[in-house]
């Protein structure tokens, strides 16, 4: 009872935000989204396993203006959980603790990932012939 | 009820998590296989972009392509797992609802896998 109000470390709230601390957390929302793009991608495989009908409807829903947005806000989420994971690998091997490195490599997850979401985009559409 | 222990000094001794460590390297090791794994999709996706059905059924009978993509699976689903139980471990601290939480995404990486898995199979051996 009386341990409960027994004073804590400071815990989040005396940090600035930064991108070192947004990336970490980032990496938790996309990996968590991206459970949610493996259960579309098992709908997914299951339809094609199903025949063409089936199959078609659901890539009439994925080509939908609404399916389009949620495709796009899961690769960016794969290719941001792609960047931040490789970043934790080398922070695992105790590389990058540095903070001008750290910040720094922080930044570039980011970059990284709206750079490849918008080429793997430009070349689906490049692909499907839409210029 | 009164307790006078802290909660330090309740897990003193206990020793640590015992799978902690292979937990932990499991899910490095998931994450490089994951690398190439999760290319190999992506450039397949983008080359196969507005394809149809039959299209799509003959890229993936491709015996390479059905391998990458059964093993692809299953590392996703192993590193999903143990990444989504360390998030659970870590925001929800009720013991019922972090045990509902584990056994939900334990069921549901098995169910992902297995369906998944299954479809490829039927499609790579299908007629």
């Amino acid at each position: 009872m009386a341990q409960a109000k027994r004073p804590l470390s400071p815990h989040l709230q005396v940090y600035r935000f930064g991108a070192h601390m947004a990336v970490s957390i980032i990496h938790r929302i996309t990996g968590s989204a991206l459970a949610f793009g493996a259960i579309l991608l098992t709908w997914w495989l299951v339809a094609m396993a199903s025949g063409h009908e089936y199959f078609n409807m659901v890539q009439d829903m994925a080509g939908s203006v609404i399916g389009r947005v949620i495709l796009f806000g899961v690769t960016f989420a794969l290719m941001q959980h792609f960047a931040s994971g490789i970043r934790h690998l080398f922070m695992d091997a105790g590389k990058l603790y540095e903070l001008k490195a750290n910040i720094a490599s922080a930044k570039f997850t980011f970059f990284f990932s709206a750079v490849m979401t918008l080429v793997i985009w430009a070349a689906a559409y490049k692909v499907m012939g839409a210029f | 009820m009164t307790d006078m222990n802290t909660p330090l000094s309740k897990v003193r001794g206990l020793g640590s998590g015992k799978t902690g460590t292979e937990t932990w390297i499991s899910h490095r090791v998931q994450a490089i296989a994951n690398v190439p794994l999760v290319l190999f999709f992506v450039v397949s996706f983008v080359g196969n972009a507005g394809k149809g059905h039959a299209e799509w059924v003959a890229w993936l009978k491709q015996p390479l392509v059905s391998v990458l993509l059964i093993l692809f699976v299953l590392n996703f689903t192993a590193h999903m797992r143990s990444g989504l139980q360390e998030v659970v471990e870590d925001y929800v601290h009720d013991h019922g609802n972090k045990f509902a939480a584990t056994i939900i995404i334990k069921f549901a990486c098995a169910l992902i896998a297995g369906l998944s898995i299954f479809s490829i199979l039927r499609i790579a051996f299908g007629g």
